[in-house]
């Protein structure tokens, strides 16, 4: 019983929470169950607070209890979270609990407050298990530079979860947790929810309040969620958005109530692709890609033509600008950014040296890890006298003509474009270590959506080899209801195809003792 | 495209405030060299008459009302203090001498 709780998709955990045939204590034992026992062969996280959880838990199932006691209107009125797990990256900010962003310089470091996102969820009733392992500071694509060791992937222990959120994307794919939040700067949400074989938004910069997050590149960072499905992962951003003071950026645009309401019907959901135009990017096609990733994309396009989509190839004919633009700006960001950890106020610390100068230098050459480093030094050297202009600057006039791309497909009529979401299937550890740009690459299909602050989701479409692919649609500015609606869609269209029924092959070794842990495969290495 | 030198990686080391190995000095040349060689290819747009953006959602000059409110508790903002005296962060000397 409590094992099969872990199995329900979490709209199924709320309908029988509801139905008082489960307690939100009951769901979130199973799952802190389930996470301890299986980490092992994962290591998804950096903290599960058992405690805090079960009397979050204990909260929720007295909220229930009054809200029944109002009648059934008062109980509709739940949200769809109320009582249901979620996971945070280590890098969203909950009171008195450590946030890492997977990196020795703020390691024992306790935020002295809560991320707007967690007051959010604390509202909607969720429950916070614990916080994933992460790339340090969300900088990587593999979670391979995380300060704590690699976190694996459930489809094929030897390999990746992608990155940098790969801790939030394992552990929804292990079933660990039901839900977990994510942050996107280049991909960071959406290529590990396609080498996870799961789904995950990035939202249109300025949807979530940043409050709270550990800041990588500012103009670029989101916050969105991870799910099994469409209808869950749209729920637990309708938890997340809206307008926040304590964020300048954040936007005072409307939350569209859409984003609960998404059809529970596959064949309703699906009818809803009918007279809907998307164009096919034919740019995100990169030399070099898995042509199974490739035949999977055209074999969902084909499913959306087939359900009466109108499907036109196009072009974005700067997408090949991308990588060298966000390799300026982001680092550029993350340098002034980063600049604040410097051992006085938190985080690792090094005193004692010649003057204050030497501390510096030790704390922080101490403290960070190879990868931010390196986007440390790029950053610091795009920005640097006599560099400004032909870098920094040019990347930002750059920017401008890769967002134009996209507004002129939007301005000509397409509801959303469809597009590989990673270039690759999940790789085995250590191959792209050697060489960052290899790295950078895998990228190279969402960073775009980041420079355009553009919404994205990556839903599962298929395996290649045996390993999920990702399929990205892309809207306009704001169109995150839209996006919901045509992935709950493509989901209805191909409710029946038999690779949906495929569970990751490794989920059965995740708790083997005779099975090598992620940070042991590494160290073997 | 302009191509660092050990000179210039140790010089930006310095402005950002790592403190690197020799080790780590020898394998950034390397690593920034290639990666500044993928910017070259930005060289090909004209981008004389673009503007640039630096923020992608048309908000500006966003203020709050000029009004006091609570904010985090001394023992709260210190508690992560590497060292604290009383009420104070120890800073390290930014003035010569004791």
């Amino acid at each position: 019983m409590a094992e099969e709780l872990t199995q329900l998709l979490a709209h199924e955990m709320a309908a029988r929470l509801r139905a008082g045939e489960t307690t939100s204590r009951e769901i979130t034992a199973a799952h802190l169950a389930r996470a301890h026992a299986t980490d092992r062969g994962l290591h998804a996280w950096l903290t599960i607070d058992d405690g805090r959880a079960l009397a979050e838990a204990d909260a929720a199932d007295a909220g229930l209890a009054a809200a029944r006691a109002g009648g059934a209107e008062a109980v509709a009125a739940l949200h769809p979270l109320h009582g249901i797990p979620v996971a945070l990256k280590d890098l969203v900010s909950v009171k008195g609990g450590q946030c890492t962003a997977g990196s020795r310089i703020l390691e024992g470091y306790r935020a002295p407050y809560d991320a707007h996102i967690t007051e959010r969820l604390r509202a909607a009733g969720a429950v916070i298990l614990g916080k994933t392992n992460m790339d340090e500071f969300a900088m990587g694509s593999s979670c391979e530079h995380s300060a704590f060791g690699p976190t694996a992937n459930p489809w094929d222990l030897e390999r990746v979860p992608g990155g940098s959120s790969g801790g939030s994307a394992a552990s929804v794919a292990a079933f660990q947790t039901p839900l977990s939040i994510g942050t996107d700067t280049g991909g960071s949400i959406r290529q590990p929810a396609a080498l996870c074989g799961i789904v995950g938004m990035k939202p249109t910069y300025g949807r979530v309040s940043r409050y709270g997050i550990v800041a990588f590149a500012s103009s670029l960072d989101q916050i969105g969620p991870f799910a099994r499905d469409v209808r869950d992962a749209s729920a637990l951003l309708h938890a997340v958005s809206g307008r926040d003071e304590r964020d300048s950026t954040s936007a005072p645009v409307p939350v569209p109530d859409d984003l609960v309401g998404l059809p529970s019907s596959d064949d309703e959901a699906a009818s809803w692709l009918r007279g809907k135009r998307f164009g096919v990017p034919r740019e995100y096609f990169v030399a070099g890609m898995d042509p199974g990733v490739e035949t999977r994309i055209r074999e969902a396009v084909a499913a959306l033509e087939a359900a009466g989509a109108a499907v036109d190839e196009v072009s974005l004919p700067h997408t090949d600008y991308g990588l060298a633009t966000y390799y300026i700006v982001a680092p550029a960001e993350a340098s002034a950014n980063l600049a604040r950890y410097d051992g006085v106020r938190f985080g690792h610390s090094v005193r004692g040296g010649e003057d204050y100068l030497a501390d510096y230098l030790a704390t922080r050459g101490s403290g960070f890890g190879p990868e931010v480093k390196r986007r440390i030094m790029l950053g610091t050297y795009a920005l640097s006298a006599g560099y400004y202009d032909a870098f920094y600057l040019k990347a930002l006039k750059v920017r401008t003509l890769i967002k134009r791309d996209f507004d002129q497909l939007f301005d000509a009529g397409f509801d959303a474009l469809v597009a590989p979401t990673s270039p690759d299937v999940a790789f085995r550890f250590g191959e792209k270590m050697a060489d960052p740009v290899r790295m950078y690459l895998s990228d190279a299909c969402t960073l775009p959506v980041n420079m355009a602050g553009l919404p994205g989701v990556s839903i599962p479409c298929g395996l290649s080899g045996g390993l999920p692919v990702g399929l990205q649609l892309i809207g306009p500015a704001w169109s995150e209801a839209l996006l919901m609606r045509a992935a709950r869609a493509y989901e209805g269209a191909t409710a029946e195809a038999a690779w949906r029924r495929v569970l990751p092959p490794d989920l059965g070794r995740l708790a083997d003792p005779a099975v090598p842990t992620p940070t042991e495969r590494a160290a073997a290495r | 495209m302009a191509s660092l030198t050990r000179a210039d990686v140790e010089h930006v080391a310095h402005l950002a405030r790592l403190g690197l190995t020799a080790d780590e000095l020898a394998r950034l040349e390397g690593q920034l060299n290639h990666i500044l060689d993928q910017y070259a290819k930005l060289a090909e747009l004209d981008t004389e008459a673009i503007p640039p953006t630096a923020q992608t959602i048309e908000l500006e000059n966003i203020l709050r009302d000029d009004v006091a409110r609570p904010s985090l508790a001394a023992q709260d903002v210190l508690a992560n203090a590497p060292e604290r005296d009383g009420d104070a962060f120890v800073v390290p000397a930014i003035l010569g001498g004791e």
